[in-house]
Order: C-alpha cells, then sequence, then structure tokens
C-alpha cells in the first residue's frame, strides 16, 4: 500500500482558480455572463428603449427639429392613409412569404429528418446553406436579371410557348407589371427565396426530434397519413415551424433593400424607416415605423402561445 | 385450435443481411405467446411483420387465415405496445388512449368515456388529465397498454415493454400482465430478450437465433429438453456437456444439456472437478465445478453443507436427466 496524501497539493494557479471556483459557484457564473449582459443589455436593449423614446417624441413640422416632449402625435401620423397603406402592404407581403415558405420547407425537411443519412444529410445542409454563404446583395441582383422581361424566364417561356402565363399572372390586379422583376409578385418571389433556409433550417431540427416509433403508433392505431400529419407530426413540430416564421415573418417586415430592387418600388417599412431617418430626417416617425414590427411579432408569439405552439416544448 | 397468426416460410432480407430467414410460425387464439432471442436475432422483426411496419421478402403471413400481405398497418386489426411507449407528449393520456378512437371517427363525448374505461382497466383513472411527461416509467408503460387495448385488437403484440421498467416493477408487471391476458382472453405475442420473462409467462415461445428459429415449444420443453446447444446456452442456467463428456457419462457422442437442479454434490461420481466458483442465490447455492476443462454448475440447496473455492468434489445425477440434443 503506498501511503499518499488525502489531498492532493494544488500544481499551480489553474488548480486554485478550480478551487475558488468550487468554494464560490457564483463567482464563475458572474464571471462567465458579465460581458454578454453587459452587450445585450446596454448594446441591444439600450438601443431599443432609445428607439422607443424617440418614438415618443414628434417633429415640428416647419422648422423641422425634434420636439423632445411626450406625445402620441407620431403613432398618429403611421394611421395617414399612406403609411397605414405601407404598413398593411408590409404585413400582408410578409404573411404571404412565410405561408410560402412554411410550404416550400416542409417536404425539404420532413426528407431531411426522416430520410436522409450520411452524404444525402451533407447535400441537404450545404444545398440549404450554401446560398446563405453569398452575398445578399449579388443574390438580389442575380435576381432582378433572372426576372426582367429579357431574363430567363421571360426567354424560356418565350421558347416554351407558355409567355401565357406570366403575362396571366401579371395581369392579375395587384401584380399587374410589365415584368416580374417590377411586379410585387417578383418581390414576393425573392423574399421566398432569400429566406427559405431560415424556414427549413429550424423546421427541420423540430421534425428530426419525432421519434419514428410515434408515427407508426399513429398508423398502427388505425390513422391516415393525413391523420397523422394533422394531430402528430404538425403539433409537434410547431415550435420548429413557428420558430421558421419567426425568421421569415420578421424578416420580411424589416427588409428595405429587396422592395427598392425588385418590384414596384411601393413603399415598404424597411424602406420608410430608411427614407425618413435619411433624407426626411424624421427620427421620431421612423421610430414609431420601427415599433410596428416588434409589436406584430409580439402579438404573432402571443397567439402562438396561446395556441400551445411551444406545449410540447 | 383457431390459429391467430401464421408465418409461412416468412423471410425478411435487408440486402444480404437476412433479418428473418424462412420463419414458420402458428399461434394459437387467445394464447400468451413469446418470441425470446438475443438482439438481432430477428424476433423484433417478426413483431414488425405482424403489425405491418416491415413488409416480407419472402413467404406469406395471414392473421386469423387472411392474407395481409398488401394491408398497411392502419388497417390491421392488431395493435401494438411500443418498447419506448410512444405516447403522444403533446396530448393528455385520456387523449392518447382515445387516439385510436378519434381517428376512426367516434365522438368525443363517447370515446372519452371508452378511454376512461381502459385507463381503470391499467388502475389509472386518476390520471386522464396529466401529460405523459408527468407519468413514471410504469404507468406510461400502462398508458401505452391502455391506448393499444382501446381499439380491441384481435393481436395483442408488445416489443420488450419491460425492459425499462426496475427489476420490482418489472415482476409486478409481469403477474399483470399475464392476469389481463387471461381476463381479456387475448392473444397476446410478447418480444423480449430475457428468458426468465417469456419462460415465467408464456404459453408457447419461440426462441430465436440468427433470423430463425431455433425451438418453439412450451416454456418446460424449452428448458428441460433444448433442442440445440444454442437454445441451452440462452435460455440459461442449464450445462452444456461436449460430445465427449457426454460420452464418458455413458452416453451417445452427441452434446447434451444436464439442469442444475437434477445434480447433487457427492463423495464419488461420474464427473469430478474443482469448485471454482460459488454463487450465493439465496434458495441455494450455485456451485461451478471445473471439470477438465468444461465448467459444469450444480445446485446445492439451502441449508446442505457447501464446499469451499478450490476444494475437489464430484457430481452425481440421474441418467434421465441427460438431455440430448443437436449441435446447431
Amino acid at each position: 500500500m503506498t501511503t499518499a496524501p488525502a489531498i492532493l497539493p494544488a500544481r499551480g494557479l489553474a488548480d486554485r482558480l478550480t478551487a475558488t471556483f468550487w468554494r464560490h459557484p457564483r463567482v464563475l457564473l458572474a464571471l462567465l455572463l458579465t460581458p454578454p449582459l453587459l452587450w445585450l443589455g446596454v448594446v441591444y436593449l439600450g438601443s431599443l428603449a432609445a428607439l422607443l423614446l424617440q418614438s415618443f417624441y414628434s417633429i415640428d413640422e416647419f422648422s423641422g427639429v425634434v420636439k423632445e416632449e411626450f406625445t402620441l402625435k407620431t403613432y398618429g401620423e403611421l394611421l395617414r392613409p399612406s403609411n397605414f397603406d405601407i404598413l398593411v402592404r408590409t404585413v400582408t407581403m410578409a404573411a404571404a412569404v412565410t405561408l410560402a415558405c412554411a410550404v416550400l420547407a416542409f417536404p425539404i425537411a420532413y426528407y431531411a429528418a426522416r430520410y436522409a443519412r450520411g452524404h444525402w444529410k451533407a447535400a441537404f445542409y450545404l444545398g440549404v446553406m450554401l446560398p446563405l454563404w453569398s452575398s445578399y446583395l449579388v443574390k438580389v441582383y442575380a435576381w432582378k436579371l433572372i426576372l426582367a422581361k429579357e431574363g430567363i424566364i421571360g426567354w424560356a417561356a418565350e421558347k416554351t410557348h407558355t409567355s401565357w402565363i406570366i403575362d396571366g399572372l401579371l395581369s392579375i390586379p395587384g401584380f399587374e407589371s410589365s415584368s416580374l422583376s417590377t411586379s410585387p409578385l417578383g418581390t414576393f418571389m425573392v423574399f421566398v427565396y432569400i429566406w427559405l433556409p431560415y424556414m427549413i433550417l429550424p423546421m427541420q431540427a423540430s421534425l428530426e426530434r419525432v421519434p419514428n416509433s410515434m408515427l407508426e403508433a399513429s398508423a398502427d392505431l388505425g390513422a391516415t397519413r393525413a391523420q397523422t400529419f394533422r394531430t402528430v407530426i404538425l403539433p409537434l413540430a410547431l415550435p420548429g415551424v413557428i420558430a421558421g416564421s419567426i425568421f421569415t415573418f420578421s424578416l420580411t417586415l424589416g427588409d428595405y433593400i429587396i422592395p427598392q430592387i425588385i418590384g414596384n418600388s411601393a413603399n415598404f417599412i424597411g424602406m420608410a424607416v430608411y427614407q425618413l431617418q435619411g433624407t426626411a430626417g424624421n427620427i421620431p416617425l421612423a421610430a414609431a415605423f420601427a415599433v410596428v414590427p416588434i409589436l406584430i411579432m409580439l402579438v404573432y408569439l402571443g397567439i402562438a402561445r396561446r395556441m400551445g405552439a411551444f406545449d410540447a416544448l | 385450435m383457431t390459429v391467430a397468426v401464421e408465418f409461412k416460410n416468412v423471410s425478411r432480407h435487408f440486402g444480404t443481411v437476412k433479418a428473418v430467414d424462412g420463419v414458420d410460425l402458428a399461434i394459437a387464439e387467445g394464447s400468451f405467446f413469446a418470441m425470446l432471442g438475443p438482439s438481432g436475432s430477428g424476433k423484433t422483426t417478426c413483431l414488425r411483420l405482424i403489425s405491418g411496419f416491415e413488409k416480407p421478402t419472402g413467404g406469406a403471413i395471414r392473421i386469423f387465415g387472411e392474407d395481409v400481405s398488401n394491408t398497411p398497418p392502419h388497417l390491421r386489426n392488431v395493435n401494438t405496445v411500443f418498447q419506448d411507449y410512444a405516447l403522444f407528449p403533446h396530448m393528455n393520456v385520456r387523449d392518447n388512449v382515445a387516439y385510436g378512437l378519434m381517428v376512426k371517427g367516434m365522438g368525443r363525448a363517447q370515446r372519452h368515456a371508452k378511454a376512461d374505461e381502459m385507463l381503470a382497466l391499467v388502475k389509472l383513472d386518476a390520471y386522464g388529465d396529466r401529460k405523459p411527461a408527468q407519468l413514471s416509467g410504469g404507468q406510461r408503460q400502462r398508458v401505452a397498454l391502455a391506448r393499444a387495448l382501446v381499439n380491441e385488437p384481435r393481436v395483442l403484440l408488445l416489443d420488450e415493454p419491460l425492459g425499462a421498467l426496475d427489476l420490482k416493477l418489472r415482476e409486478a408487471m409481469q403477474d399483470e400482465l399475464k392476469a389481463l391476458q387471461r381476463r381479456l382472453g387475448l392473444t397476446f405475442v410478447f418480444v423480449t430478450h430475457d428468458q426468465h420473462e417469456a419462460l415465467s409467462m408464456a404459453d408457447s415461445l419461440a426462441v430465436f437465433n440468427e433470423g430463425r428459429i431455433a425451438q418453439i415449444g412450451t416454456p418446460q420443453d424449452i428448458y428441460d429438453r433444448p433442442a440445440t446447444r444454442f437454445v441451452a446456452d440462452f435460455v440459461g442456467s442449464s450445462n452444456v456437456l461436449p460430445p465427449d463428456l457426454t460420452r464418458s457419462l455413458g452416453g451417445p457422442s452427441q452434446w447434451a444439456s444436464l439442469r442444475p437442479e437434477a445434480t447433487r454434490l457427492a463423495a464419488t461420481g461420474p464427473v469430478t472437478g474443482t469448485v471454482k466458483a460459488l454463487r450465493y442465490l439465496g434458495s441455494g447455492t450455485r456451485v461451478v465445478l471445473d471439470a477438465n476443462g468444461t465448467e459444469i454448475a450444480a445446485m446445492v440447496p439451502a441449508g446442505q453443507p457447501v464446499p469451499a473455492e478450490g476444494d475437489a468434489t464430484a457430481i452425481d445425477f440421474d441418467r434421465a436427466a441427460l438431455h440430448l440434443m443437436g449441435s446447431a
């Protein structure tokens, strides 16, 4: 038998530090949390508070000077028809983009979560992520060319004598334009393209957590595929769908570049904010516009919560 | 006797892997049938062939005489208790149990009443409003059982349902399952790798090895008269004697099995050796002898003197207890 001591000698600073942390567990926690909390608390929430504050100020219409007095006048301006149209247009677009992303993403996410293994799984991740690695602006301008009247879609339609499909779509009220690249339909398509990965990835993650035996149990108990989808897969995948829709919805609500490059130049919230804080110098109204997406997202999350989207978490 | 489930030369191959290979089987209606075997022996695949989650690559499966080769799982009148229970986490216990009735279109009040009946059957009447996550492992197991029974299936399939439970609970559930099966008169097909579980619960059982059935019979058949070395080894506790030892004991040159309970320690006997290990089992002591390189176990009942490790001793037994078997 050796006679090693019951307590080993500290080998250096690392041992003593570990011992200190063991005796005072909160010290380590505080050390780890302080920097990110400062960043989050001061930089993130602080700037958000400044934004909120600005939205309660108003601008003097003659001098263009911001009056630092609390008022709801600026929010009142949002309800003016020209401004309210922007809100409705943006929210409608965001909802349509989210819905389209969800419908397109589901089969891909389902396949990746249930069936893809090994190389196919790698190909899936690469395929979904690859577009995210290239510049956003490059992609949007590429789409402008693709959707232009002389672009590849128009060319292919002409060669296959299916131009009438595009012409038909472009004659639908609301979509009217001479080409896809100047129609709201084009804006919609590019939004769906750009944000789709943000829907696929959380959806796939949530579908991956649904064990196969649960789908088998459903079939075993007599459910058809449609019933299994409605009563088992969808409720269990809902947190992922909600997470994805938060991305697609809020990103569309805030984007100001795509509607500027593609579409009929009708204003969206992001564009309004950009113009108001820049050329117009109306910071309070820009801030009020910027608060709208935050409120919409809060309402949306509230509804999702009430619907039980987070029960399975 | 009505045959509930019948396999005729059924195979299920995955590429070159023969998960199930030419299995013939007939399970009597109202019996408790166990499929026993090590993991990868094909027993679970056989169960999934009955439920329809696997399709046979050869042969025919009949359930109550009807060929089910082209019948999808949701149209088969059999239900499964899954190994991981597979309860739906977003539904409460009552809705879980009522699920089978819900997808058939039964109204809410009626299906909830039936679900509560089923929950009473498994003694969980007070738990209908809870979520599965709020239940213990044993309770979840009962919910899975109630959910599978609510559709009144003609055959109930159980895939290692007790595997995740601790020993005491497992034994209690074994008795309960057996009693429930008797009461309902339902055909149970039970997959397990636990030989004690299979022997104590089943009316008859099939021992699987490498995709084939090594032996099929009553628990007594399997335990007392194992057909092959594999069965004797797997069902366990029996001594497996190699051919030369069998011959030296006056038998033919063939593998044989000898139950420890049929042996006794003696001053002289046909087999001599030194005591290698002792295992106290409460009701007796299992003494393992090293007889020229072959291990042979004998049971010494409680209260009788037990030799010490390293002692030289001999084993005597009734020649009739020596059971000859195939070498496979």
